[in-house]
This record gives C-alpha cells, sequence and structure tokens, in this order.
C-alpha cells in the first residue's frame, strides 16, 4: 500500500443471510486503488462488483476484512462527503428543474446560494448541458439525464467518483459518447473512479486497471494494468492492444466460470 | 367535451329508470285514491297522477328539481327554508372536519413513517377506529362535547374529521414511503438528514397519494357532517333536512336534500381533482 492509496481494500467478505440460506456475495477481497486511477469491475451478475462498490459507499456492510476510503472507514467517508454515487438509473427528481436536481446535494450539504449557483453552472458544463438549466427532466433523453446525474455527483467536492453501471440502460451509440465524454472529465477533473460495467469494451476503453470478478463466491479472478495511452479517441478500440487487453478480461471471465 | 357525452348518458338512462320506478312505486296509492273518490283511472291519468303525488313513495324528478328550485332561487338565503342556508351549514363543518382530518392524517402518516413505536401503537387503533360505526359514536360526540360547553360547529366537525382522517392515513402512509430504495440510498451517499429526506423526496414524492386519499376524505367529511346534524336535534343542515322529511313524510324534501348533497360533494371532490391536475402537472408527475 503506497502512499498514493485512495482505496484500500483487505480480506473483504460479505455473506448475506437468506432463506435459501447464506450466500457468499463477496469472499475475501483484497485491492488497493491510487488516487487519480480509473478502475473498472467486470463480471457476470452476482460476481459482487456492485455490492464491492456499495460495501465502498457505505451502503453495505461488509462481515469481514477492513476497507479504507481516503484513509478512514467508509462511514466516515460518506459522512465526510468524499465520493459521488452514480446510479444505474439517473433518478432525477421530476419535480426540479435540471439546475434543481444538480443544486439538491449542495443545498443538503449546506452550500450558500452563491456558490451553488456557480457550481451548478460549472458541472453542467462539464457535461455539456449548458443551457438546460431550466429544464425538467422529462424533456431530456435518457442519456442527458444520466449526465445530468453525473453531473449532480461532480458538483461537491468528492475526489472519488463510484459509479455503478451509469450507461448500462443506454443503446450502444449514446454510451460511445459518454464514455468518450467521461474520459475527457475524468482528465480534467483528476478524479479517482470506481466503474462498474458488464461491457468489456466499454471497461477496457475507459479504465487504467480492470478488475475481472467471478461469483459464487464473487471474489477477484483478475487485475488488469491497462498498457493503453491515456489519450484515447474511440478508434483505439480497433487497435492489436486494445483488442489483447479485451481477450484477457475474456480469459478472465471464462476462467472465473469455469471454476464456478 | 368528449368526457360529456359518456356522463350525459347514464344522466338519461338514470332519469328514464327513475320515472318508470316512480309509476311502478306509486301506483298503489294513486288506485287507493282513486278507489275512494270511486273513479275508474286510464293508463295515462295513472301515470299523471303518479308523477304529481304530493307525499310519494318516489318522487318523480321534476318534483324534486322543483321543490330545489324553490328552496334555493326562490327563498332568501337567510330563510329556515332555504336549502343554499342548509347547504352552507353543512359545508362548513365538512370544510372544517375536512381540514382537521388532513392535518391529523398528515401528522399521524409523519409519526407513523418515522417512528416504529408509532408504527406499531397507533396503526391498529387508525384502523379499529373506523370499523366503530359512526352512526353510534357520532351521537356520544356531540353529548360529551355539549357536557364541556362545546356546541354548534366543532362537534359537526369533529365528526366528519373522525371519518375524513382516515384515507389521509393510510394514503399518506404509503406516499411518504413511495421513494424507492435508489433514491433513499442517494440521499444516504450524501449524508442528508431525516428532516432533508422528507422535506425533499418524501413529501414531494406522496403528492399523488394525498391528492387521491384527500378525495376520499373529502366525500367521508360530508357524509360525517350529515351524520352530526342528524343527533343535534334537526336545527340546521342538509342533515337536519332529511330528518325533519322523514318525520313527516316528506319524500320530496328528503331527495331534493340528498341531491343537494350529492352536487356539494361531487362539486368538492372535482375542486380537489382540479387543483391535483394542476399540481402534479407542474410537479412533472401526472399520470
Amino acid at each position: 500500500m503506497s502512499n498514493n492509496t485512495i482505496i484500500s481494500a483487505k480480506d473483504l467478505s460479505l455473506t448475506f443471510q437468506t432463506n435459501d440460506g447464506p450466500v457468499h456475495a463477496l469472499k475475501d477481497v483484497s485491492l488497493d486503488i491510487e488516487k487519480g486511477e480509473f478502475v473498472s469491475f467486470i463480471g457476470p451478475s452476482g460476481c459482487g462488483k456492485t455490492t464491492f462498490l456499495r460495501v465502498m459507499a457505505d451502503l453495505e456492510q461488509p462481515t469481514a476484512g477492513s476497507i479504507t476510503m481516503n484513509g478512514v472507514s467508509p462511514e466516515e467517508a460518506r459522512r465526510a462527503r468524499a465520493y459521488g454515487y452514480v446510479f444505474q438509473a439517473a433518478g432525477l427528481y421530476p419535480w426540479r428543474t435540471i439546475a434543481g436536481n444538480i443544486r439538491l446535494p449542495l443545498e443538503i450539504m449546506g452550500y450558500d446560494k452563491a456558490d451553488q449557483t456557480e457550481r451548478v453552472k460549472r458541472v453542467l458544463d462539464l457535461v455539456e448541458l449548458s443551457g438546460f438549466e431550466k429544464k425538467f427532466p422529462w424533456q431530456l433523453s435518457g442519456g442527458m439525464q444520466q449526465r445530468a446525474s453525473i453531473a449532480r455527483a461532480l458538483a461537491f467536492d468528492a475526489d472519488i467518483l463510484l459509479m455503478d453501471e451509469p450507461f448500462g440502460a443506454l443503446d450502444e451509440i449514446v454510451r460511445d459518447h459518454l464514455n468518450e465524454q467521461l474520459l475527457q472529465l475524468w482528465a480534467r477533473t483528476e478524479k479517482t473512479i470506481a466503474f462498474v460495467t458488464h461491457s468489456i469494451p466499454e471497461a477496457v476503453y475507459l479504465s487504467t486497471k480492470i478488475v475481472v470478478m467471478s461469483p459464487r463466491p464473487g471474489r477477484i479472478a483478475d487485475v488488469i494494468e491497462s498498457t493503453l495511452p491515456k489519450e484515447r479517441p474511440l478508434e483505439i478500440r480497433d487497435s492489436p492492444e486494445f483488442i489483447e487487453i479485451a481477450h484477457r478480461v475474456r480469459e478472465g471471465l471464462r476462467a472465473g466460470h469455469s471454476d464456478a | 367535451m368528449r368526457n360529456l357525452f359518456p356522463v350525459l348518458t347514464v344522466v338519461a338512462a338514470i332519469i328514464v329508470l327513475w320515472y318508470g320506478a316512480a309509476v311502478w312505486l306509486n301506483t298503489p296509492w294513486a288506485y287507493d285514491k282513486a278507489q275512494r273518490a270511486g273513479v275508474e283511472l286510464s293508463t295515462s291519468e295513472l301515470i299523471a297522477d303518479t308523477w304529481s303525488q304530493k307525499k310519494p313513495k318516489l318522487p318523480a324528478p321534476h318534483q324534486v328539481t322543483r321543490e330545489i328550485w324553490k328552496t334555493t332561487v326562490e327563498k332568501k338565503i337567510t330563510s329556515k327554508r332555504s336549502l343554499i342556508y342548509h347547504s352552507w351549514v353543512t359545508l362548513s363543518a365538512t370544510l372544517l372536519g375536512f381540514a382537521l382530518g388532513t392535518v391529523l392524517g398528515i401528522a399521524l402518516a409523519v409519526g407513523i413513517v418515522f417512528n416504529r413505536t408509532i408504527d406499531m401503537s397507533v396503526m391498529p387503533w387508525v384502523i379499529t377506529s373506523q370499523t366503530i360505526p359512526i352512526l353510534a359514536i357520532a351521537p356520544m360526540i356531540i353529548v360529551v362535547l355539549n357536557a364541556v360547553g362545546i356546541q354548534g360547529l366543532l362537534p359537526k366537525a369533529i365528526i366528519s374529521m373522525y371519518l375524513s382522517f382516515f384515507p389521509v392515513v393510510v394514503g399518506m402512509v404509503k406516499g411518504l414511503r413511495s421513494p424507492d430504495h435508489m433514491q433513499l440510498d442517494q440521499m444516504r451517499t450524501w449524508h442528508a438528514s431525516g428532516a432533508q429526506t422528507f422535506w425533499r423526496l418524501r413529501l414531494p414524492s406522496s403528492m399523488p397519494y394525498l391528492f387521491t386519499s384527500l378525495k376520499i376524505a373529502m366525500a367521508a367529511a360530508i357524509v360525517g357532517a350529515i351524520v352530526g346534524e342528524l343527533p343535534t336535534g334537526a336545527v340546521a343542515g342538509l342533515g337536519a333536512r332529511l330528518l325533519a322529511g322523514s318525520y313527516y313524510g316528506q319524500t320530496i324534501q328528503i331527495w331534493s336534500a340528498l341531491l343537494v348533497a350529492a352536487a356539494l360533494a361531487a362539486t368538492l371532490v372535482a375542486i380537489i381533482g382540479l387543483i391535483q391536475r394542476i399540481v402534479l402537472n407542474r410537479m412533472g408527475m401526472a399520470q
């Protein structure tokens, strides 16, 4: 664990007690994430990738092992508002405008009015939604709504962005566009991003580190450090390097399946 | 206008059935009268008689309409025989009871949603309260409140409240619990307090449920006000008109009071429906 480690999990386990007996959502998961990394979690459903993210966010409690966020427990990190969380659904409030929705966490955290207005403007600019302040969510497409929800997670000063399949419900073309935007945004804001997905190209395209997970019990099957450069045009997905990494991810997924 | 046609069709069908029923129910009395007078009735004479008796079993629609006209337009509203005067008496108790019931209902719902002890202890009593027939408990409320010197509007309003708070509690508990897991998790990630979650998420989310409940509560409130007027000795109000009418066999008076009460309830519910449409449209929650 280096000085730059921002998220650190050690022997993390989480067992849900259900009527059909215990379910091992996570088993002995250890992982360090460095500051400024873009880490994707990929794996079939039931591999615990979302659960892992929810543990980081203090939305689930681990049953064994330890985890620190920014050097403190997830609960303290949550209380300190150290991370922004983007859910699979945009979850915008229909009774608030786009600006009003982005202002919501700022109101809750007690930012003053002038600061709120300035931050809303800045993050809307960041996700290319300037001019949509006064629109209501239903007036926006699904992709734009999800961008607004990312803007909402960026509006307050959190160094960590946790994203749970944020583009899972969007079509391929919109998704490509948003992936490109997300990379630019990541480069500009220098945040640490943990990103859950079930799309191999998405994981390879976005990440500096890809964590391949396998189910029953949920565990890490492989951790792949990406060799792709930081500058990534969409065409990079046709390069041999990209295909090579994608291949390794696929191998990892298959291996995880065969010993289950 | 599209909606008007089916409504008018139903109204027309009811009126036709009503006239038919009036003939059927009032025929025995028409024959009775004819026999005593020693005359034979032709069919048209029979029908004309059944639609114009003084104390019919079932008054014909035009008789009721004429009575309503006489007791609203042609009477001064200060007159004790004016239906507008009686409607106002009932309406004021209804509105006060509805307001009290809404406030009580929302307060209880907030308590139930936020406090497990209140949920466990109060909810069964809320349900039990509605299993007691209102006709049985209404005189008790009047008598008890009278004993402590409270008379007039308030006892009737309390009976209205007793009926109208229930749908508001049930609807608001459901409404305040309607935000899904994701929305509540989201609030948690922002470390929002219970109050912040309430004002910014739970309360706005509950609006569709609230308005549905308010419509039922309003209809219940008017029933409560009318029932509350019965044991007070039929001094004033639509309930008093109903009771006085039944003492003296004034079926026409009973039916006109009934129709006015129904029209009043329909108007009040329609007003809530209108507010509901405007509010939910502005909140982007119109179904």
